[in-house]
Order: C-alpha cells, then sequence, then structure tokens
C-alpha cells in the first residue's frame, strides 16, 4: 500500500498543470521549440484560469 | 562537375525534403507503437528513437497515476451501471499496464473521504487519457505523418 500523500488544492493542480502541459506540448506540436512554447502556453492557461477561478469564487462567496 | 559528386548532391537534397523526413518506419511499427506505447506509457515513442519524448511523457504519465493513487483516488473497475463510472473505466484504462498491476494489486479500492482524494481519481482518469493522446503520437509517428 502506498503511503497517503496530501496535497494542497494549489499545489494538486499546479501538478496538474505540469504533467498535462508536457504531453500536450510533445503531442500537439511537431519541433522542439514549438513543443516548449505550446507547453509553456498550456501551462500559464491552466494556472491562470485557476487563479481566475479562485478569484471568481472568492468575490461569489463575498 | 562530375555525374558522381552530382548524384550525391541530389541523393542529400533528397533526404533534406520534408516527404523523405516523414517516411513512415514501417507499416508494423504503426500498429505495434500505439499498441506498446498504451501498455507502456513512453514506448510508443522510445521504440522509435524519439528518447527524450518518450521518456518525457512517461516521466509524465507514470507521475500523475501513482500521484492519484497516493491521493487516495479510486480506480473504477468495469461496470455497466452508472454512466460517469463506464466514462471513468475507460479514462483508466487509457493507462494500461499501469492500470492492470494496480487493480491486480487491489489498490485505489477505498472509499473517498477528502477532496483531494477525488482530485486523485480525477489525476488517474486523465493520465489514461493522455497516455491515449501519447499513443495516438507514436501512431502518427510511425505513419510519416509527424517527425
Amino acid at each position: 500500500m502506498l503511503s497517503p500523500l496530501h496535497l494542497s488544492h494549489f499545489a494538486a493542480a499546479l501538478t496538474f498543470a505540469i504533467f498535462a502541459s508536457v504531453v500536450f506540448g510533445i503531442t500537439q506540436r511537431d519541433t522542439p521549440k514549438d513543443m516548449v512554447r505550446y507547453g509553456l502556453y498550456c501551462f500559464s492557461l491552466f494556472i491562470g484560469g485557476v487563479i481566475v477561478a479562485g478569484w471568481a469564487m472568492w468575490l461569489i462567496k463575498h | 562537375m562530375s555525374s558522381t559528386g552530382k548524384n550525391v548532391e541530389t541523393a542529400l537534397e533528397r533526404q533534406k525534403t520534408p516527404a523523405a523526413e516523414n517516411a513512415p518506419a514501417s507499416p508494423t511499427m504503426a500498429v505495434v507503437a500505439p499498441a506498446i506505447g498504451w501498455l507502456i506509457p513512453g514506448l510508443g515513442h522510445i521504440i522509435q528513437g524519439k528518447w527524450v519524448r518518450g521518456l518525457l511523457l512517461m516521466v509524465s504519465v507514470v507521475c500523475m497515476f501513482v500521484l492519484g493513487l497516493k491521493m487516495e483516488g479510486k480506480i473504477y473497475a468495469f461496470n455497466t451501471g452508472d454512466l460517469l463510472d463506464m466514462l471513468g473505466f475507460i479514462g483508466d484504462l487509457g493507462s494500461g499496464a499501469l492500470y492492470i498491476v494496480s487493480r491486480a494489486l487491489d489498490q485505489g479500492s477505498g472509499a473517498i473521504f477528502r477532496a483531494t482524494a477525488d482530485y486523485g481519481t480525477k489525476f488517474m482518469i486523465v493520465a489514461g487519457l493522455l497516455n491515449v493522446i501519447a499513443a495516438v503520437d507514436a501512431h502518427h509517428i510511425a505513419l510519416g505523418k509527424k517527425r
């Protein structure tokens, strides 16, 4: 049995964004340079989306 | 210029053309690469000589799946009940050997008590779906549609 891991919500979203961006970058572009650029673009969208959604939820609550 | 020199030059130019760069490895590879890439994440790229891409895909998919397990996520078994459970099973199955081994070791069968455990469930489903994308990419490389 693996020892349990309790990540915070943001850490989980960050980890998810890193791995998903790597796969998207490699599979959706042809050249290494484009892969890195697209991976970084996806990562920034993931994290940007998390921050925007977080602030939206804060505004709804208040 | 001699005729031999011209021939060498023409051959070199032919090698530089996109069609030659994208030439399919073999028809067998177009079937084997995605199959083996599904079973072991990243291996479909590695057997075609794309070491860096293959290792990065392997690390990404395996880490996501293992993190999902460590976050006490649920692994879906084959079922014909709830539609969402069936979709969860299809997503998990995309991880190939990771799914088979985890099920054999009876991992991911506990009840979910925390929000992060639910994230773990989603991590494993997404790892499977990303692995399917990687397997399709390996197929495209073998066909010569992608370098």
